[in-house]
């Protein structure tokens, strides 16, 4: 079994702003080959990796699909200003994390640019904005360089990612930038792993899907590519803490989220219930009354319509430079994963009812 | 001129990334005693923890000449326990809140890890994206397990780094001073008496510098800090008249500032030292701000004071950033300065 702390540390130092999503792909790439017996990257550059199944019937072997989005919200660069950078949002980012945060530039020359982003004093500033919110346009990245050698560098559309270096925080918590989605994908390497050791009926496609932060382009695309019998997605729901302790929040390290309402199947979410409680998994229930806004919501209405159902687990702070995660949590969810895969028969969709 | 390299960018480096919030110097203090054990006459820590240090010149009629570096930094103080390894925290100095969401920071001697979170922007809506987080919505988090004392000090977590031209550090106001001090004290020249101040609480209100200047009493001072550079753009594309200072143009020598007149025989010095030694200086746009020569100027009868500072950008923030090259020819021409210094310079107004 692989050490999860730091095969997630290892991919959430690496970058995969939506869109751009390749450097981290090669990553997870590395990490599922020997996991799986095909792995393919998808037109738009999702990673595709089939475990296949022991499964032998009439016709072609059911699967099912787990996507774990990998992309990352992040920021592009829109102007330059005497070697400064103004930038805009890839994804949802609160303007209020971006003051002082350290940042990667990742440059047209190739080269990854140590930046940090910078608020201007008032001074400099319209006076409406006085000691308020400053709106991303009046941000700037500075990356310490001269500015003729930005010139030579810095182009206009290129990326900013997050990079201030993961912290271990007391208590078996992993806190960074990107969290979400990379947690996802080191649980789905968890349920891989499991799976070496564990028979099972069902092809397995562990998808690492592009721009969920977007437009769900990988879901989507993965999902009609695959055509998989049922699809899972794996994602982040929100933690319990400071600033977040409504009714969509939950404990962190207490368990693994079994997510109901409209984008789930009933039926899905009872079998991993029945399974959860069988194996004493700590799980908890996330209702989601409309959109549940994760890979969830486009697999479902893929081709004529995909059972689907949403495993996810607590993370604070989500969308910050520091959005933090239990890897206990992260471990139930690979294995409560692995477990629910080795369960499928052969006849699981035909007994697929609704009530 | 005393050579000028890696010895002196990895001194500074180890002063930036220990932590000493005003009251809590003890860091920064052990690396200073260590740097200057071998070439002072005489240390001493006060009662309120600044470091003294003297180096005598050699020969007649040497003037006491004060450096003053504050060693100390903005930064936080634990204050009450939420629970579950949850803390509320004050900061201590002039910090804009706005620089605190998503940050990570050590809190206490041991330095545990912790991040100052924000709510998800998906739990809020539009209106509330567009107000700034008040203090009393930040905590420091230390993971579910975490512990922490009240009354435990916390700092930016970031790490020193060279970025070409460019240092990024958090603290650089104002460990750049004392690695400058330290480099004084090692070369110092032979015609003063060096007294060199390592001072505490400058963020809270100069109150180390004061009782250095009472100690010493020395014919003349010159506070060394790190001052702004506000030289970003403006928004609207307009002239920046406001930019206090500016990386890349050396020293900044002050004339006023927000709390004191700088002794204008000691101004016209340093211009005139740069000038006739060709070292880069600029003169830092009067206007607000302050530095130790406030406490110091104003000590026992008065005290002919001038500051000089190495110009950074984003102030009290988690990482500022500093030009090398500043800080070398801030380097420059205060060892050239101080080989000049006689009584003539502060004999008549």
């Amino acid at each position: 079994m692989t050490e999860l702390l730091p095969f997630l540390k290892s991919i959430i130092s690496v970058s995969g702003v939506s869109g751009y999503e390749t450097p981290v792909a090669r990553l997870i790439e590395e990490k599922w080959r020997p996991l799986v017996d095909e792995i393919r990257l998808s037109r738009v550059g999702s990673l595709h990796g089939l475990k296949k199944g022991s499964g032998k019937g009439k016709g072609k072997r059911p699967s099912v699909m787990i996507a774990t989005h990998m992309d990352a919200i992040g920021m592009m660069v829109s102007k330059i200003t005497d070697g400064f950078l103004h930038i805009t949002k890839v994804g949802g980012i609160d303007v209020r994390v971006l003051p002082g945060a350290i940042v990667s530039v990742h440059a047209s020359s190739g080269e990854e640019l140590p930046g940090v982003i910078a608020m201007p004093s008032s001074k400099l500033l319209p006076d409406s904005v006085g000691d308020g919110v400053l709106e991303i346009h009046y941000l700037l990245v500075d990356t310490g360089l001269t500015p003729r050698e930005v010139e030579k560098k810095v182009r206009v559309g290129d990326l900013v990612s997050f990079a201030n270096d993961p912290m271990e925080l007391a208590g078996d918590i992993l806190s960074g930038h990107t969290i979400d989605n990379r947690a996802s994908v080191a649980a789905l390497t968890v349920c891989l792993e499991e799976l070496q050791t564990k028979p099972h009926l069902w092809d397995v496609w562990a998808v690492a899907t592009v721009q969920e932060e977007t437009s769900y382009l990988g879901a989507y695309t993965s999902a009609f590519d695959i055509r998989p019998d049922i699809a899972i997605a794996v994602d982040g729901t929100f933690a319990q803490g400071p600033g977040a302790n409504g009714w969509q929040s939950f404990p962190m390290g207490k368990g693994v989220g079994l997510c109901v309402g409209p984008n789930m199947h009933p039926f899905l979410h009872k079998k991993l219930k029945e399974l959860a409680e069988k194996l004493e998994i700590p799980w908890f229930l996330d209702v989601t009354p409309a959109h549940s806004g994760t890979d969830a919501y486009p697999m479902q209405v893929t081709a004529e319509g995909i059972p689907t159902a949403l495993l996810d687990f607590p993370i604070r702070y989500m969308h910050t430079p520091v959005e933090s995660v239990s890897i206990k949590d992260l471990q139930r969810t690979g294995r409560l994963l692995a477990e629910f895969i080795a369960s499928l028969e052969l006849d699981f969709v035909e007994s697929i009812v609704w009530e | 001129m005393p050579s000028f390299g890696s010895a002196q960018l990895k001194l500074l480096e180890k002063l930036c990334n220990v932590i000493a919030v005003s009251g809590d110097e003890g860091e920064v203090r052990k690396i200073v005693l260590e740097e200057i054990k071998d070439v002072a006459d005489d240390v001493r820590v006060d009662a309120l923890g600044n470091i003294l240090a003297t180096r005598l010149g050699r020969g007649r009629k040497r003037p006491r000449v004060m450096v003053d570096a504050h060693m100390d930094e903005v930064g936080f103080m634990i204050v009450a326990d939420d629970g579950d390894g949850i803390y509320r925290f004050e900061p201590v100095g002039g910090i804009d809140v706005r620089h605190l969401v998503g940050k990570q920071v050590f809190v206490g001697k041991e330095r545990t890890a912790g991040v100052i979170g924000g709510k998800p922007i998906h739990l809020m809506d539009k209106d509330e994206q567009t107000k700034k987080v008040p203090l009393e919505g930040l905590r420091i988090d230390l993971g579910l397990t975490g512990k922490a004392r009240i009354g435990d000090r916390a700092g930016f977590a970031t790490k020193f780094r060279r970025v070409g031209p460019s240092i990024m550090s958090k603290a650089i106001d104002n460990r750049i001073g004392v690695a400058t001090v330290i480099e004084l004290l090692k070369h110092a020249p032979s015609n003063i008496d060096l007294c060199a101040a390592f001072t505490v609480q400058e963020e809270i209100g100069l109150r180390g510098a004061k009782v250095a200047a009472q100690y010493f009493n020395p014919d003349l001072a010159i506070a060394i800090d790190s001052t702004p550079a506000n030289d970003l753009p403006v928004h609207d594309g307009s002239e920046n008249v406001a930019y206090n200072t500016k990386l890349g143009l050396g020293p900044a020598v002050y004339i006023a500032d927000g709390s004191t007149l700088h002794d204008p025989r000691l101004v016209r010095f340093l211009q005139g030292v740069g000038e006739a030694e060709s070292i880069p200086y600029q003169l830092r746009q009067p206007g607000g701000g302050g530095t130790d020569s406030a406490a110091i100027q104003r000590a026992l009868t008065g005290i002919p004071t001038v500051s000089l500072s190495v110009p950074h950008r984003y102030t009290h923030s988690p990482i500022s950033l500093s030009r090398v090259d500043d800080w070398k020819n801030t380097l420059n021409l205060l060892h050239a300065a101080l080989k000049k210094i006689t009584f003539d310079l502060i004999a008549k107004r």
